[in-house]
């Protein structure tokens, strides 16, 4: 039996399996028997995923399942990268949910939600034609939509949340639906094959139409800017084995769309798609940076470096079309292959990112940045598990994203010599969004970690944490494991992603090596392992020469300086608002904060101060500027419309009456 | 991974270690004798050093590994750099490692860690710090990355060897307008990163100018000499950098104990000379208020990318 089959069959039973049992079973019960068939409903998915990017391709057409269109399944390698994700991110958000699930998150619709939501993640990559594919889109915004308004009960901000999600994530099913239709028009049939052979037909505008309306949608899926808006809101909101699988797992299929149907169905294109691409991927991967660094919010800040990271993928991706116009078919593999392993590397460290920012939420009842901080005393496991992520995500070596972005960067180095001239004014820009936003993410990811864990509890709830329970610990435990493997060895990885990339623009794997990540066809060499071993062997050696020269080598505890004012309080620490001050100052002009300053004075002077109250709030200025016209003016048409139902029936049939004689009307005029 | 690479990696690592210190004592002397001072000579730093390295090693209370750790790895990640970049010798001890990406992330990671120690502390001066020194960081990073393109677009890899041996090979590209804008943005990229004037005054203690004593006001003994070692050893790194990736003559190419004789004289030449121009502009140059730094970065960063520029329309 082909491995893809046996594996995505299996997933699906156990799937369905979990979804009735979480229906049937009693509540103490229920988290245990749910985690446990999600993580073996992801084992399999990941099984056949890895088959899947290792060669074996497996489609089928079951007529009988879905009436008129049938259902069609097509799993080839770009299926296999997003179905091995999707599955590896649920083993471990469904071990880590067992013990996050216990705290009012074991009712049934939550539980039966969970794994029809891992299965539809499986099988929107799996999915072979344009009826499927929808099925499988739609069921997986419906379940992700039910596991969003999980804790509705607890928070008012919750279902504020959940209808940002529903109505952007329906907004973009439309659009990819219209990409998809307008795509298979012509072709012979819905399926993912038909349209591919019809593609080369295609008028350039009805081609480019379908392209745009499945950026548009697949990009609303991916947080791309502008389009982002649901993104910071759900994912905070949701709790956060589920807020790991939007964020590691969901925002992916963005991507997979965008190259499913510009590189694979259409065939490339002409040079602005690609152009466009790569701009709306710069402007996101920057946007979503500085949104992330002045966040306050753990998790929110988590949500804005998803945006980031998809931005960065989709730079990949449009160097990749980019490339491919240009003819440089090895440059567009290498592309890709950065864009498929940062997908992978994403994954891993924001899966770890989430579970770890939920265990903090767990043991200290807030994701307030400004009351967290000395967690190393308290959470052990919790911080190694952050800190982890937060060195992968930060683009440092030895760290996941430093190789996916060192590959980006090699790519857009080496095109530049072999460019026209609008390439060579969007690369350079590239590379520098590329940089600002590693820079930036630094600059996150040292305040998260730095004053979310380090330092001394700012509140209450981080006073009297406690570590989490194990089930929790051990997916955190699985998400580290995956990034330390992808830090340090990628090569495990790479060869199958390159060949992935190499098919998919008609050339040979950009990639080979097996310590060394060697380019092939362009000079280009690097080996994290080596990197890894220098930097572990450096510091043998200075702390052997710190023992060897050092005279007392006792450790003694001593004293803060507190400039002889007596002890220092956790009060007089910088908070992550603090913290980030600086940078907001100098983006003053693009993140517009909102700051009000109160100085109350006292009663019987006017130059004494009783006290001084600072609030500052850094308000998503694309949503003031971009949605906020839009709710306004589809409100005044809601408020225009209700004029005209005034109730009387009288009033309703002469509309009736109306609308009839103008259809008559018309009818006799066009014909 | 060749005879000469490795026999050249620990030669550098000697000679940066054993010499970094030393340019920070010309440094200071230089400017003591322009200021009119005796000064207290070139050797100065290595016996500060001598004097913390036998001190009873401390740790404020409160503090987690994170505190201990970083002056290991601010240490352990500019010696890696200073093993495999090439400052004596093109033959790198691991050519997989000498990227120039690589070498400035690595040296990016060690000022991260410094700046988490800072706020492991949890007092006020670490906390502010850290913030500045992170700011300063996510800035020059872009300009970093640029001018590396730009750089690399030239030698057609970003391999440091490379580059280098592209310069060897081709000296009339080191006057091209590309070169030279580079140039000058990557020197106020390092005069940002290694804390010199205009962007950070070294030998303040004001809280209202300091940023990197501000992070690591809380060290004391060999935690101390670490940070202090890892500084001068940074400082000489960025100036080799920018010293063997514009003016590479000297560096040893082929085998040899003479050639290897000369690369060490003329890296050490090449530095002393950068870093006594360093010395005698930091007399004349007042510390530029925080929030103008940001302008002098954006300034270099637009630079970089007209060097950029410039290097694909007038190749």
């Amino acid at each position: 039996m082909n491995p893809v089959e046996f594996g995505l069959a299996a997933a699906v039973a156990v799937g369905l399996a979990g979804t009735v049992a979480a229906l049937l079973v009693p509540r103490p019960a229920r988290p245990g028997v749910t985690g446990a068939c999600v993580a073996v409903a992801g084992a399999l998915g990941l099984t056949a995923g890895i088959a899947a990017v290792t060669g074996v391709t497996w489609s089928v057409h079951l007529p009988a399942v879905l009436p008129l269109a049938g259902v069609d399944l097509a799993v080839d390698g770009l299926s296999g990268v997003f179905l091995a994700v999707a599955g590896a991110v649920a083993v471990a958000a469904g071990i880590y949910g067992i013990g996050y699930a216990r705290h009012g998150l074991d009712g049934r619709a939550v539980q039966a939600a969970f794994p029809m939501f891992v299965l539809s993640l499986l099988l929107v990559p799996a999915a072979g034609g344009v009826g499927t594919f929808g099925l499988c889109w739609e069921l997986m915004a419906l379940s992700s939509l039910i596991l969003v308004l999980a804790e509705h009960r607890r928070r008012p901000a919750v279902a504020s949340a959940g209808l940002w999600y529903a109505v952007m994530t329906h907004l973009g099913f439309v659009a990819i639906l219209v990409g998809l239709l307008v795509a298979a028009g012509p072709a012979d049939g819905g399926s993912f094959a038909a349209i591919r052979a019809a593609a080369p037909g295609l008028p350039p505008a009805v081609a480019g139409l379908a392209f745009m309306a499945c950026l548009v949608g697949f990009g609303s899926k991916a947080g791309i800017v502008p389009l982002h808006a649901w993104l910071p809101r759900a994912h905070p909101e949701a709790p956060s084995h589920v807020s790991a699988l939007m964020s590691a797992a969901m925002v992916n299929l963005g991507v997979y769309g965008v190259v499913r149907v510009g590189i694979d169905l259409l065939g490339g294109g002409p040079r602005w798609w690609w152009l466009l691409t790569l701009a709306v991927g710069a402007v996101s991967a920057v946007y979503g940076i500085l949104q992330a660094v002045v966040a306050g919010d753990l998790k929110r800040l988590l949500g804005h470096s998803t945006t980031e990271n998809m931005g960065l993928v989709l730079v990949g991706v449009g160097a990749c079309g980019l490339f491919t116009v240009d003819g440089e078919a090895v440059l567009a593999a290498l592309a890709l292959t950065a864009a498929l392993l940062h997908v992978i590397g994403h994954a891993a460290f924001k899966t770890l990112l989430f579970l770890s920012a939920g265990s903090v939420l767990h043991a200290t009842g807030t994701r307030d940045l400004d009351a967290l901080g000395g967690l190393r005393a308290r959470m052990p496991a919790t911080t190694a598990a952050f800190g982890l992520g937060a060195l992968a995500a930060s683009a440092l070596p030895p760290g996941t994203a430093f190789v996916s972005e060192w590959l980006l960067l090699q790519s857009l180095v080496h095109g530049l010599p072999a460019a026209g001239v609008v390439a060579s004014i969007v690369l350079p820009l590239g590379v520098a969004a590329v940089a600002l936003t590693a820079g930036l993410a630094v600059a996150t990811f040292v305040k998260a970690f730095g004053v979310g864990f380090l330092a001394r509890p700012r509140g209450s709830g981080a006073a009297g944490a406690r570590e989490s329970p194990p089930t929790m610990l051990a997916g955190m435990a699985l998400a580290a494991a995956a990034c330390v493997g992808l830090a340090i060895a990628p090569m495990l990885v790479l060869p199958a992603l390159a060949q992935v990339a190499g098919t998919l623009t008609r050339t040979g794997p950009p990639v080979s090596g097996a310590v060394t990540i060697e380019l092939d066809g362009v000079a280009g060499a690097m080996s994290p392992v080596l990197l890894a071993a220098a930097l572990v062997a450096g510091c043998v050696v200075v702390v052997v020469l710190v023992r060897v020269s050092a005279a007392r080598p006792a450790r003694r505890e001593t004293r803060l300086w507190d400039c002889g004012g007596g002890p220092l309080t956790e009060r007089m620490q910088y908070t992550a608002t603090s913290f980030a001050e600086p940078l907001q100052r100098v983006f003053d002009n693009v993140l517009q904060p909102v700051q009000d300053i109160e100085v109350t004075h006292h009663r019987e002077s006017q130059y004494l101060v009783e006290a001084v109250a600072y609030r500052r709030r850094v308000p998503d200025r694309i949503e003031r500027r971009l949605y906020e016209p839009v709710l306004a003016a589809v409100a005044a048409w809601g408020r225009a419309g209700r004029r005209l139902a005034t109730g009387s029936v009288h009033l309703y049939l002469g509309f009736g009456f109306a609308v009839l004689c103008g259809a008559f009307v018309m009818l006799v005029v066009t014909r | 991974m060749n005879p000469l690479g490795v026999a050249g990696g620990v030669l550098q690592a000697v000679v940066i270690v054993g010499g970094a210190p030393l340019v920070v004592g010309l440094m200071r002397q230089i400017r003591a004798r322009l200021e009119g001072r005796a000064g207290a000579g070139v050797a100065q730093p290595w016996r500060d050093l001598r004097k913390q390295l036998r001190k009873q090693p401390a740790s404020p209370r409160g503090t987690s590994e994170i505190y201990r750790s970083a002056p290991v790895l601010l240490v352990a990640t500019t010696l890696v750099v200073a093993v495999v970049a090439p400052f004596v010798t093109t033959a790198s001890a691991l050519p997989a490692v000498a990227d120039l990406f690589v070498v400035v992330a690595l040296l990016a990671l060690g000022t991260v860690m410094i700046a988490l120690a800072g706020i492991d502390t949890g007092t006020a001066f670490g906390g502010m710090g850290a913030s500045r020194e992170v700011t300063i960081l996510a800035l020059v990073e872009p300009t970093v990355l640029v001018a590396i393109f730009a750089l690399s677009v030239r030698a057609g890899s970003t391999n440091l060897s490379a580059i280098v041996g592209s310069v060897l090979d081709d000296p009339a590209r080191l006057v091209s307008p590309a070169s030279l804008l580079a140039a000058v943005a990557l020197v106020v990229v390092i005069v940002a990163e290694t804390g010199r004037l205009p962007v950070d005054n070294p030998a303040t203690h004001l809280e209202l100018t300091m940023v990197h004593e501000a992070m690591v006001l809380e060290y004391a003994g060999p935690d101390l000499a670490l940070v202090e070692l890892g500084s001068a050893m940074r400082l000489s790194v960025y100036l080799g950098l920018l010293a063997n990736l514009f003016v590479p003559w000297g560096v040893a190419t082929g085998p040899g104990v003479a050639a290897l004789a000369v690369g060490v004289a003329a890296f050490a030449v090449k530095v002393t000379l950068l870093a006594a121009a360093l010395a005698l502009a930091e007399v004349f140059l007042a510390k530029l208020r925080l929030f103008r730094v940001p302008e002098l970065l954006a300034g270099s960063f637009l630079l970089a990318l007209l060097s950029v520029t410039t290097a694909y329309v007038l190749v």
